[in-house]
């Protein structure tokens, strides 16, 4: 019987050589549902979808997907499980000498061998699903920062994904386009009886849409629960990210010598 | 401390080789790993076609034109020199043979390495810096068999087939020069031309040498672009290493494989 959580981590550890990145990481993603792994930039967040898509692999600990380890070195079991996966890259990583068109069916023409009026069928209805049906003879830098998102939502869909990720969607987009965005994450999500993952440090758009949260500070989890549990989180770390105070536990100075001493005085 | 800055020349130096062998060990297992994986070129032969476009034919006016030049240039020269020994009916013979030879295999390959090499690296290092070759991966479509594989392919389709057309162009050249402007026969230009060049000897000989040239080009070009730092200076510098790494490499290969070829003690 398959597990009520799509992606297990169990005590994952992960170094970039001798900084530890990731430490005894314990995460379950339920199906179904939107949970949002968030934290300040460095903490470790997007590694953590790269762990899941199998492309880091973790020195210790190991990650499931749908009950199946990810394991980078078997390639052939690692394609297989990330034809299940679709990801949504940070700047949307479409594919520069193809239209849009193409970019969204880059995926089902490698995988497939539908013949092409259904692929035209199909390519249709993911762009017609973020809008921009319209936009399908153009090319990628032709397109805005928001719908170039949007058109790579629509290939990171193309084949139904089981699992959905996003790495920091909402980054670098005017507030319509990332509302469009948010919305997206979260209808396409139920309406493909989809599991995602979003990878983002942007609060107030995240817990608006998502599930669950995960709160990520140097490489550890120190808090997760309902959007509603963040909001009321007392811990002065969470509430100074969730509020976004410039005062609290994580200093906006990186650590140093103190500036007496560095200036001579 | 004493021979301290001679102990850190040495280091530095020890430093150096052990880098420069351990790039190319990395670079050899990349080939074998670009060789491992075109099995999809010979599935899907249109992917190499289009970049058989991109490379041979977009480089089709550079080579052309330069290849003209050089054979009118060869006409002024090679007739001015024989002429001082009363022999200016040879002139076919030169120009033929020392485009067949030696020149269209080299110019053509130094031509193609700035033309064609340096536009493979820069693109496949922007994909990389783009995250392209990365949502690639995701996507479970291996950006060697698909991306490396079919420009490698077309840049040593290509090679070959420029050099002739140089070769081509360049004896046109030194008909125009030779016979038209300055009046050498043109029943001598064309039969003794004829008599002396050797298929096997010289002309299968240029094609040995610009298959090697455009193997060793196209090698050098993909493996660079793969392997180009993700930033906007990396990939510059992985440009400029192609253009510069594949020319020393073209030149070295002709001594070597002139000498092997050499036959005149």
């Amino acid at each position: 019987m398959s597990s009520e959580y799509l992606v297990e981590i169990r005590d994952l550890t992960y170094a970039y050589g001798e900084r530890p990145v990731l430490q005894n990481i314990e995460m379950a993603i339920p199906r179904g549902k939107v949970v949002a792994i968030m934290g300040i930039s460095g903490s470790g967040k997007t590694t953590i979808l790269r762990l899941i898509g199998g492309v880091l692999r973790a020195q210790r600990g190991e990650v499931l997907f749908d009950g199946v380890r990810v394991d980078p070195h078997d390639r052939a079991r690692l394609y297989r499980l990330r034809r299940r996966m679709g990801m949504l890259f940070q700047f949307g990583a479409l594919f520069t000498d193809l239209s849009v068109f193409d970019n969204v069916a880059f995926q089902i023409r490698e995988h497939s061998e539908l013949p092409e009026s259904m692929v035209r069928d199909l390519v249709l209805m993911k762009l017609h699903a973020v809008g921009l049906r319209a936009a399908q003879a153009a090319m990628p830098g032709e397109l805005s920062g928001g719908m170039a998102r949007r058109v790579a939502l629509a290939r990171a869909i193309a084949l139904d994904p089981t699992l959905i990720m996003y790495d920091e969607p909402f980054t670098g987009l005017d507030p319509i386009a990332l509302g469009v965005i948010a919305n997206l994450v979260r209808t396409l999500n139920d309406a493909l009886g989809a599991t995602s993952i979003v990878v983002t440090h942007d609060v107030e758009e995240a817990l608006e849409v998502v599930d669950y949260v995960y709160y990520l500070s140097e490489g550890r989890i120190v808090a997760q629960g309902t959007p509603e549990e963040m909001r009321a989180n007392v811990d002065p770390l969470v509430r100074q990210f969730v509020y976004g105070q410039a005062d609290g536990p994580v200093s906006q100075q990186y650590p140093s010598r103190p500036i007496a001493e560095e200036l001579g005085v | 401390m004493m021979f301290g800055r001679d102990a850190l020349s040495v280091r530095g130096l020890g430093a150096n080789s052990i880098d420069a062998l351990w790039r190319l060990g990395y670079a050899t297992r990349f080939f074998g790993l670009t060789l491992s994986h075109s099995g999809t070129c010979g599935r899907r032969p249109r992917l190499v076609v289009r970049e058989v476009y991109y490379t041979g034919v977009l480089s089709l006016v550079i080579i052309l034109v330069s290849g003209l030049f050089v054979g009118m240039v060869l006409g002024f020269q090679g007739y001015q020199t024989l002429t001082t020994y009363g022999s200016e009916s040879a002139l076919g013979v030169l120009v033929a043979l020392s485009l067949v030879r030696e020149l269209g295999p080299v110019v053509s390959a130094l031509l193609f390495a700035s033309r064609a090499g340096s536009a493979i690296t820069a693109e496949i290092g922007l994909m990389k810096a783009t995250e392209q070759l990365a949502a690639m991966e995701m996507m479970a479509v291996d950006p060697i068999a698909r991306v490396i594989a079919p420009r490698y392919w077309a840049g040593v389709i290509s090679m070959p087939l420029l050099a002739a057309m140089f070769s081509a162009m360049g004896v046109f050249g030194g008909y125009l020069v030779g016979v038209v402007l300055i009046g050498v026969d043109e029943g001598t230009f064309w039969s003794q031309m004829q008599a002396a060049v050797d298929v096997r000897e010289d002309v299968f000989n240029g094609v040995i040498k610009s298959v090697v040239f455009g193997i060793a080009i196209s090698w050098i070009a993909v493996f660079e672009g793969y392997d180009a730092p993700p930033t906007a200076e990396g990939v510059s510098g992985a440009t400029t290493r192609t253009v510069v790494t594949s020319s020393l490499v073209v030149l070295g290969l002709d001594f070597i494989m002139t000498a092997f070829m050499f036959r005149g003690m």
